[in-house]
Formats: structure tokens, sequence, C-alpha cells
């Protein structure tokens, strides 16, 4: 009975992978780019990776598909820039052979493995209890590769600058995107007002249990980002200008935090980003803590997009 | 008493399956967007609810049956604001529009 | 009793598999946004369901998420929807 479901999935999941690509314009791609990510989600938790799966939910269902919405919204009228943009059949044939022999010998590749693979997660799951958390996908990401965490989440700020680098000089520091109204009645302004509590315990919740069951900063800060959104689009909040000096701390207190826990290390423990023994916990904690901020400012402001009117 | 409360249980989830179904089959078969739309919010109110009453028994601990009924809770409440909202746009009554 | 949970999971995601037919077809943008929430609804439900043929842990939250979130893409959809058409 499980193989059906991972058989029904995978045809799913291509399907939805092919229409995305054959879509006739961009929303219908987008819708479909949509259900592509709910159909990957179950397929992450198929494979046992809940900590996975529950990221694809949060940042496709929360961000990638109002991202690429937001995208769809501002090409409109670009019709000449758009297509000449677009790389030409031979191209996106070529692209997508390349990409297909790479998917094909990956799959080869894992098909080969011994079972069980060689790795060092046994090495790591013996290990995990020295940092204090009882997640082991949390212990790897911040114990065995902080740096890439650290450097992944450096990344996310300058995604945000990549996206106000598309202002104009007048508009530079500036508000972001377009101005929603107030919606004082409606559908809209019931459910901003009901579910913004909500979603902000969830998002706290979804972080806050990273350290001990599937969650962590991303998924968390994403929910939180979303629930931003939902109060932008409704009309309840604008968007800070992005010259002030708060948003810009939001947006680098986490690897600013990350860091100073990366040098502290240095002084008190063995070198950069080593957790000095019985600090490990707490100090994870603060760092994850700023993450999640810092996430979630990122995300609001890559939603947002590039400044569009004065302050 | 567990065992027969979980019987009933796959009643409830196979009765919520149906309604999924139906869901599909309205959201193909019907003839216009409106339609459509009231085809769809039975397997998001009645479906996903009948599951969710279904597994109810199925819960570890009364926190995970919480959560169980506030799934049901946020999908309900946000299924309706999305309805009314693709419903105020098909009829071309929407604010602003 | 988890076969048959497994079974129900089964039929609700070809059912809403089945609906993705409407996001090939449209005719309008809302036929095809009814039908990424038909299998966002689904999704939820075949997470409760697999959780409980057998527990994993954060399969709840997972569906929490979506269910906070799912409704949450289209809502977005409808209003981007509305930007897209204005001249």
């Amino acid at each position: 009975m499980g193989g059906l479901v991972d058989w029904l999935l995978a045809a799913l999941v291509l399907g939805a992978a092919a229409w995305t690509l054959a879509a006739p314009t961009g929303f219908a791609a987008v819708v479909g780019f949509v259900g592509f990510g709910l159909l990957v989600t179950l397929a992450w938790v198929r494979l046992g990776a809940v900590d996975v799966a529950l990221t694809e939910a949060a940042i496709g269902a929360g961000a990638t598909g109002v991202i690429l919405l937001m995208a769809v919204v501002r090409l409109r009228g670009g019709a000449e820039e758009v297509s000449a943009a677009t790389p030409g059949r031979a191209v996106m044939v070529a692209a997508g052979l390349l990409a297909g022999g790479v998917g094909l010998a990956l799959a080869l590749a894992v098909l080969a493995l011994p079972d069980p693979a060689p790795g060092l997660a046994a090495a790591a799951m013996a290990r995990r209890g020295e940092l204090g958390l009882g997640n082991p996908v949390a212990a790897v990401l911040m114990g065995y590769r902080g740096l890439d965490t650290l450097l992944e989440s450096v990344v996310l700020v300058f995604a945000v600058l990549a996206v106000w680098s598309m202002a104009p000089d007048r508009r530079w520091g500036g508000i972001p995107g377009p101005r929603f109204p107030r919606q004082e009645a409606g559908p809209l302004a019931l459910l901003a007002r009901l579910l913004l509590p909500i979603g902000l315990v969830i998002g706290i919740h979804v972080a806050w249990v990273g350290a001990e069951a599937p969650g962590g900063k991303f998924q968390g800060g994403t929910i939180l980002a979303a629930m931003w959104v939902l109060a932008w689009v409704a009309g309840l909040v604008q968007p800070p200008a992005i010259a002030s000096q708060a948003v810009r701390l939001a947006l680098v207190a986490g690897p600013l935090a990350f860091l100073l826990a990366g040098f502290a290390g240095m002084a008190l423990g063995e070198g950069f980003l080593a957790w000095p023994p019985g600090l490990a916990k707490p100090m994870i904690l603060l760092v994850e803590a700023a993450m999640t901020l810092s996430v979630a400012a990122a995300l609001a402001l890559l939603v947002a997009g590039p400044p569009e009117r004065a302050a | 008493m567990i065992g027969a409360l979980q019987g009933l249980g796959l009643l409830a989830a196979a009765a919520g399956a149906g309604f999924f179904l139906a869901g599909t089959v309205g959201l193909i078969r019907f003839p216009d967007t409106t339609s459509r739309l009231h085809a769809l919010t039975k397997a998001d109110n009645l479906g996903l609810g009948l599951v969710v009453l279904g597994l109810l028994p199925f819960a570890g601990s009364l926190g995970a049956a919480l959560k169980l009924l506030l799934v049901w809770g946020l999908v309900l409440l946000a299924g309706g604001t999305v309805a009314q909202m693709i419903a105020a746009r098909v009829r071309g009554t929407e604010p602003g529009a | 009793m988890a076969e048959i949970l497994l079974l129900l999971a089964i039929f609700i995601l070809a059912s809403a598999g089945i609906g993705l037919w409407r996001v090939l077809r449209g005719p309008e943008r809302a036929d095809r946004l009814m039908a990424a929430q038909l299998l966002s609804t689904g999704a939820i439900a075949v997470l409760l369901l697999l959780d409980a043929a057998a527990p994993q842990a954060g399969l709840l939250d997972t569906a929490l998420v979506l269910a906070l979130l799912g409704a949450f893409a289209s809502i977005a959809f409808v209003l981007a929807a509305r930007q897209v058409e204005r001249p």
C-alpha cells in the first residue's frame, strides 16, 4: 500500500512539473508550481525527511508562490522585454537535456548505493546530545555545518540587496511595493485580524520546536514573514522605508549574532563556530532567535520588492 | 472502546474521502466557475472536517487532537475567505476592482 | 487499520490529483486557483492520514503550516490577479 502512495506521488510530481514548464501564461505556471510544491512536500514526508517537508510547506506556500506571482504582476505590460529576455528554443532544449541528464545520473548514483548508504549519520547521531539539541537535523546544521548555515543566512541579506538594487536612483531609500487599500470590512479584513495572532503563535512554535523536532528558524521565519505579508495586502500595515535603521538592523541581526557566536567560539572554545561546552545550547538558541527575525525580515522584504514610492 | 471508536473514525474518514471525490467531480463537471466554487468548498469544509473527526480517536495525545481541530479550523477560516474573494472576483463585485 | 488509512490517503491524493486537470484547463484564473486549493486541502488530509497510519514527529506541524499558508497563497493570487488586470 505504501508503494502505491509513492508511485502515485511520483506520477503527480512529474505531471505538475511538466505542466509548470509547458504552461501558456506566467500565472498558470505559478499555480502549477505551487501545486508542484505541495506534492513535493508529501514526497519528502514519504522519504522520512519531515524537516525538509516542513520547509517546503512553509517556503512553497508562504514565500515562493507569492514572490513569483509578484514577478508576474510586475512583468505585465513589458511583453517585448520579456520575450527579448526569453531564451530561444534551442537553448531551452539544451538546458532541458542537461538538467534531465544530471537528474538521471543522480538517480542512477543513488540507486547504485549500497543499503545502508555509507555516511556519517551514525557518528553524528551518537554525538548530537553534546549540543543539547534533540533534533538531529538541527544538531548537524548548527554543530557540523555551522559555516554553511551562516553563509545561507548571509545569502538572504544579499538577495534583499539584489532586489533593492533594482530601484531607480530617485526611489532609493523609499517604500517598497505597491500600496494596498485598507480593508475595513469584508472577508480579507476578517481573515487578517483572526489569522494574524494564530499565525504568529504557530510561527514562533515552529521556530522554537526546531531544537527538538522538525522545525527551525527558516520555517518559523517564513511563517512570520507570510503573516506580515497578509497584514500588508489587507492594508493593515505599510512596508517600512528601506532607509530605516530598524529594518536594516532586523535584516542583519541573525548573521551578526551568528558571526559573534563564531568568534566567541575562537575565544572560549576550539575555534571559529566551535560551540563552547556548557554554553552551546543557550548560544544556539540566541542565534536561532536572531536568525528567525532576520529570515522573517528578509523574506517579507523579498516579497515587497524594490522601493517604488518616496518615504 | 477505543477499537469501536476507531472503527467509527474510519467510517467518518471514508465519508470525508467521499466528499473529496465529490469536490473533484464537481470541479471538473460543473458548468461555470461559481458552481465549481460550490463544489470546492464541500471538499474543504466537509471532506477535511470528516477526516479530522475520524482521526480524533487515533490521536496519540490531547495536544495532537487539539492540533487536528486547529488544522480544520484554519482551513475553514482561510478556505471560507478565499471562497468569498474568488466569488467576488468572478461576479465582478470585488472592492476596488 | 494502518492499511485502511493509507488507502484513504491514496484515494484523496488521487482525487485531488485528478482535480489538477482544472489547473490545466482553466478557463478562468479562478478555476486554476480552485484546483490548487483543492490539492492544498487534499495534501493536508493526506498528511493527517499518514500521521495516523504511522506517526512521525513534525507531520502534524507540517499539516498545520499548510493549513495556515495554503489559502494564503490563493489570497495573494486573487489580489495579484486583480493587479494583473488593471491597465
